[in-house]
């Protein structure tokens, strides 16, 4: 760790450290040398990045030309890029793309939110109260052992083609991941903390907002980063199941008329989104859990 | 010197009773296997108003549940426990308490800890942080408010502690071996810093301990507990003169005498308790 700790003299006064400023990351503070060979281990770490994309889509290429693999089946990089620039200046056979992407955003968006806030409160509900566990655990794990997608059907029975059929299907995935998360986050709350603030006077209330829900938070937040995933699933499926709008809409309308292109090109969009979104949460963990010593890295996928 | 705390009122208090009075106390735990353990048993301790009070005995004697009954954090299941004459049916607002492990809220700065007792009871924010500054102050961490507890040393933390349950100014401190995870040096500093705060408010401690040099030199009465199930084996009055420096003390030909004295009624313990514990060890 690079933080100073305060020396305490005998007498008991502390001299009080200068700040440390910003956290430097761990190489900085080892030997120049160590800083030299972190650099070059990254350098050859981004070449040799580059050069799998290279092969992987170059080769790509060059096997759909040459006529080795069948384009009409496997389409190929030039091709699917020219299908994005078709969409966006031509607009796609639902209107402009940039409607597209936002409806099936929002659908997730949404669909996200809510079961991002409806798994908080029932997960730590269900780990406070013991009676309410007891009672609606069953129950939820009978209606989590149903396949989710099979859900989207009934749904757009209810609901219709709109957006709302999409938004619930992404909450209901949504839900029961960050819902076992925040239950299992709210049974393992170090118990000495809980006992030490009702020992200081905090009530039933308190020990759920200030001891309870941030402890949880570290469980709840790993959940939320794989839960976007599930909403954009969720969006993308509904869309599949029934839907005249959309990028779930524009890959069974390329499907429909056997257009790899239109699939890959939809599939390259989605990734861009999911990777905006990975980012965004990524931003909101560091803001939320700013109170965690910082992680000595490692290899993080 | 002499000076008592200033009064504070004292509802539903009998005044004389003493601060803590265990009359007769087991408790018993139902173990995950489905049989009982009894960890205390016919337990009676009384405990003066401000008066300072270390429990000794062999790891894992009970000395914590007795502290968890005081605080109303758990009930004895016989016996009866009183707290200023009244009996203890839940968590007491004149309690306060140490744990042995880390138990300041990692999420919060220092001055959010300490300031926590206070806002939890109603205090209004301006208020309460203006005590916390206090408190951090008078435990030697002035300049730290905004830090978050793993940007602090182990020593500093326990401090945080202490001015987390003294900020309440509890008429009864529990200590559950509060110093038992420092070093040497800052356990004898935490120590003496102990004592002066102490004195500032002189509340009854109960202080858990398994090492006897510290229960000597902090305490007005050492009381050793037998090998679980735990009751009370003996009392000693400890009649060293105050203020004491716990580094110093210790070369005190009474505080040599005492010890030797107290040792050969905890040493029966201790060895009781590691013949158990190896028997075990040996069977599994």
């Amino acid at each position: 760790m690079t933080r100073a700790h305060g020396r305490v003299s005998p007498t008991g006064a502390v001299t009080v450290p200068v700040d440390p400023g910003p956290e430097r990351s761990v190489t900085e503070v080892l030997d120049p040398g160590a800083a030299r060979d972190a650099r070059r281990h990254r350098a050859l770490v981004v070449s040799l990045q580059a050069a799998v994309l290279v092969v992987v889509v170059g080769g790509w290429e060059l096997l759909a030309r040459t006529g080795v693999i069948d384009p009409f089946f496997f389409s190929y990089p030039t091709q699917i890029l020219r299908q994005l620039w078709t969409w966006t200046v031509d607009g796609t056979q639902a209107g402009p793309l940039w409607q597209q992407v936002l409806i099936t955003v929002e659908e997730a968006v949404i669909g996200f939110v809510v079961g991002v806030l409806l798994g908080i409160v029932c997960g730590v509900a269900l780990g406070r109260v013991r009676l309410l566990s007891d009672v609606f655990g069953a129950y939820i794990k009978v209606f989590n052992s149903i396949p989710r997608i099979v859900v989207g059907s009934i749904l757009i029975v209810w609901l219709g083609l709109g957006i709302a059929s999409k938004v619930v299907l992404a909450a209901i995935l949504v839900f029961f991941a960050v819902f076992f998360n925040a239950f299992q986050g709210t049974r393992e709350v170090d118990r000495n903390l809980v006992a030490n603030a009702r020992l200081l006077g905090a009530s039933k209330g308190q020990v759920t907002r200030q001891v309870v829900l941030p402890s949880a938070f570290s469980w709840i937040i790993a959940s939320m980063h794989t839960s976007f995933g599930f909403a954009l699933i969720g969006a993308i499926v509904g869309e599949f199941l029934g839907a005249n709008k959309g990028l779930g809409y524009l890959i069974t309308f390329a499907q429909g008329t056997f257009n790899p292109a239109g699939i890959f090109a939809a599939m390259l969009i989605i990734a861009v989104v999911a990777l905006i979104a990975e980012y965004l949460m990524g931003l909101l963990e560091k803001r939320l859990l700013s109170w965690r010593p910082p992680q000595l890295s490692g290899a993080d996928l | 010197m002499e000076t008592p705390p200033p009064e504070r009122p004292e509802y539903g208090d009998r005044a004389g009773e003493p601060a803590i009075a265990l009359t007769g106390v087991t408790k018993r735990f139902r173990t995950p296997t489905g049989g009982t353990y009894t960890a205390l048993r016919d337990l009676d301790l009384t405990i003066g108003r401000g008066e300072f009070c270390a429990v000794v005995g062999p790891t894992g004697c009970g000395k914590s549940t007795t502290l968890t009954l005081v605080s109303g954090l758990e009930r004895a299941t016989a016996g009866e426990v009183r707290v200023h004459g009244r009996p203890v049916s839940g968590i007491d607002p004149d309690v306060g308490f140490m744990f042995q492990a880390d138990a300041v809220l990692p999420w919060k700065t220092v001055l959010g800890n300490v300031a926590a007792g206070p806002l939890f009871r109603g205090m209004p924010k301006a208020r309460a942080h203006a005590a916390a500054r206090d408190w951090i102050h008078r435990v030697g961490l002035a300049g730290f408010e905004d830090r978050h507890p793993h940007q602090l040393s182990g020593g500093m933390r326990k401090r945080v502690a202490l001015a987390q349950s003294l900020i309440n100014e509890p008429r009864i401190l529990l200590m559950d071996e509060p110093f038992s995870a420092l070093d040497v040096q800052t356990r004898a500093l935490m120590s003496n810093e102990l004592l002066s705060l102490w004195d500032q408010t002189r509340p009854a401690v109960v202080f858990v301990t398994h090492d006897l040099e510290e229960a000597i030199a902090l305490a007005d009465t050492v009381v050793v507990m037998t090998a679980g199930p735990a009751t009370v084996k003996a009392v000693y009055q400890v009649d060293l003169p105050r203020p004491r420096t716990v580094q110093e003390i210790r070369f005190d030909p009474a505080f040599i005498e005492l010890y030797q004295q107290i040792w050969q009624s905890l040493r029966d313990e201790v060895q009781l308790a590691y013949a158990r514990q190896t028997a075990v060890a040996g069977v599994a």
